[in-house]
């Protein structure tokens, strides 16, 4: 109890707390009332934003050792599976979008 | 100094865009733009990633570059080249590469932590174990989701007798461990951490196995918020606001659509994870074998068609299957040019993703507004001539309304039978993906009409020409 205590008196991790509270709020209310025609677009498009584990990636290679090629390796591929996600999701949903768009 | 303004300023532009591209794609005349606004976000803070400065940093820029760029190849390559059928399989693709790469990342936390290189307080700990756990679940989840909707695996092969149970076991198991190594901190060690990860994966793998057909598209929705959350857990490993930002958006989203799927099958999200449809009472009502079929020869429904006032197209998975949007706006526009009003009801599960039908009539030209959405279709069936389904089933299932035994009992379909004649087009007589018995092809304005869609409908499109 303590510790959870001190956890959330701690300046820093209480503005992080407020910022995932706000955040998720403003998902919810930015998102909500999507029509059928959408849903397929937009869980796409949300899915290639989900991509933003790619930054983690690149701080982690940043941050290695150039020897340690495990850290490395693992950042490398990270990025790769990051990459995939982003490139991917938004191409493929900018394709998706271009055929609704065209018979308007 | 002025550098870590720049990136920063970079961070909070890119997180903005985000959250202003996805209100711009929940609009269908701004959605192609809103797309674009958040790619922009998503550069923008990929440079602001490579160029931040960090303190003894050793970059290893050559890397970095490398993998993005085949990343980037391998991404672009697979979404111009995939078909519009298999849209689905490729969502659930890129969703789980997401999760992957948190794992990656979570477990490259955890070998510095527990070889005494990097310390961590218990929060610290937690974030790691968590990002490891969802993003697991995400990624073999998204894997064997794609593998069904591929059609390589079938759900009966891999489910094990008592299946919700043994899911439960797992994830408590799963959970304990994970309780442990926090306990137990740097004392753990690498084994039990490995340990940890692997029993995530196999769990995202269990809890897939029972959920198939009608159901996809819940599960699908869910392990795209799941994959959001891991990224947004991530974020918190690197200290990363941009990175919770755009998770917990993505999280938003999918569970906005989790709850839209459920609910537009009447049916708990529970119920759905425990795999409650198919198989128990289903086959209870129609066993009593005296119902028969009644067939219609193509002529018959081409004339049927052509001489009607309106119809209304209900499509489903088998569209999909057959690959038959195409052909189907052709029917639709002979039917047109003879003033015949032709519309499409879209039941929100039909298909094995959120919006599935709607992607697949949009690559085949059909304007949006003739799409009926589920209340919209019920209103305008009533006074509907004629009624095609095409590869759907259980979404037109009257047993919904009025066999409280049936397993779907609740759900809102798409009331075909109010309409004055039904075609049904199908492949055989077997029930649909859920393994319900459909009484209204029993129904006396219902006619069938067997076959491939596809094959069916370019057959009924020159009937109808030759008319």
């Amino acid at each position: 109890m303590d510790t959870f205590i001190q956890f959330f008196n701690d300046e820093s991790n209480l503005l992080l707390i407020y910022l995932l509270l706000f955040t998720i709020i403003l998902g919810f209310e930015v998102i909500s009332k999507v029509p059928t025609v959408l849903h397929t677009p937009l869980m796409s498009g949300a899915n290639a934003i989900s991509g933003v584990v790619i930054i983690g990636a690149i701080l982690l290679i940043r941050q290695a050792d150039p020897d340690d090629y495990l850290t490395l390796g693992l950042g490398f591929l990270g990025v790769i599976l990051g990459m995939v996600n982003v490139a991917g999701g938004f191409a493929v949903t900018d394709r998706m979008l271009e055929m609704f768009k065209k018979k308007k | 100094m002025i550098i870590d303004f720049i990136i920063n300023i970079a961070y909070l532009i890119g997180a903005l865009a985000f959250v202003w591209g996805l209100r711009l794609l929940s609009s269908p005349d701004t959605a192609r733009k809103g797309n674009i606004v958040a790619g922009v976000g998503m550069v923008i803070a990929i440079v602001a990633a490579i160029g931040q400065p960090i303190e003894g940093a050793s970059n290893n820029y050559l890397w970095i570059i490398g993998a993005i760029v085949i990343g980037a190849i391998v991404g672009l390559v697979s979404a111009k080249k995939v078909q519009m059928t298999a849209m689905p399989q490729m969502v659930s693709i890129f969703n789980g590469l997401g999760g992957a790469c948190a794992v990656v990342l979570a477990y490259a936390e955890l070998v510095p932590y527990y070889s005494g290189i990097k310390e961590l307080d218990m929060a610290g700990l937690i974030i790691i174990l968590l990002a490891l756990l969802i993003g697991g679940i995400s990624f073999t989840g998204s894997m064997l989701a794609f593998a069904k909707l591929q059609g390589l695996v079938w759900d009966s092969t891999i489910t094990l007798p008592r299946h919700d149970i043994v899911n439960m076991v797992l994830l408590l198991i799963t959970l304990g461990m994970g309780g442990y190594l926090v306990a137990s901190g740097v004392e753990g060690g690498l084994l039990m951490g490995s340990v940890f990860m692997v029993l995530a994966l196999v769990y995202g793998f269990s809890f897939v196995a029972p959920i198939g057909g009608a159901d996809m598209p819940v599960v699908i929705s869910l392990l795209n918020s799941f994959t959001g959350l891991s990224a947004a857990v991530t974020g918190l490993i690197y200290g990363s606001q941009f990175m919770l930002v755009g998770g917990i958006l993505v999280g938003a989203s999918g569970t906005i659509l989790t709850v839209l799927m459920c609910e537009a099958m009447n049916r708990s999200l529970i119920n759905v994870l425990v795999g409650g449809f198919g198989g128990g009472g289903a086959s209870a009502k129609g066993a009593d074998g005296e119902q028969v079929a009644k067939e219609v020869t193509l002529n018959d429904a081409a004339i049927q068609l052509f001489y009607s006032q309106s119809a209304i197209i209900v499509p489903g998975y088998g569209l999909a299957v057959a690959q038959a949007q195409k052909v189907c706006k052709e029917v639709d526009e002979l039917l047109e040019k003879n003033g015949v009003e032709v519309r499409y009801a879209i039941h929100p599960v039909a298909g094995r993703m959120p919006g599935h039908m709607n992607v697949l009539l949009a690559e085949a030209d059909v304007p949006y507004p003739k799409l009926l959405d589920l209340e919209e279709a019920n209103d305008a069936l009533k006074n509907t001539d004629m009624v095609v389904i095409v590869g759907a089933n259980d979404v037109v299932n009257p047993a919904a309304e009025d066999d409280p035994g049936s397993p779907i009992y609740g759900m809102p379909v798409l009331k075909v039978w109010e309409a004055k004649n039904v075609i049904v087009l199908k492949r055989s007589m077997r029930p649909g993906y859920a393994g319900i018995e459909n009484p209204l092809f029993f129904h006396e304005k219902t006619r069938m009409l067997f076959g491939d869609a596809k094959d069916t409908l370019s057959n009924l499109a020159s009937e109808i020409k030759s008319l």
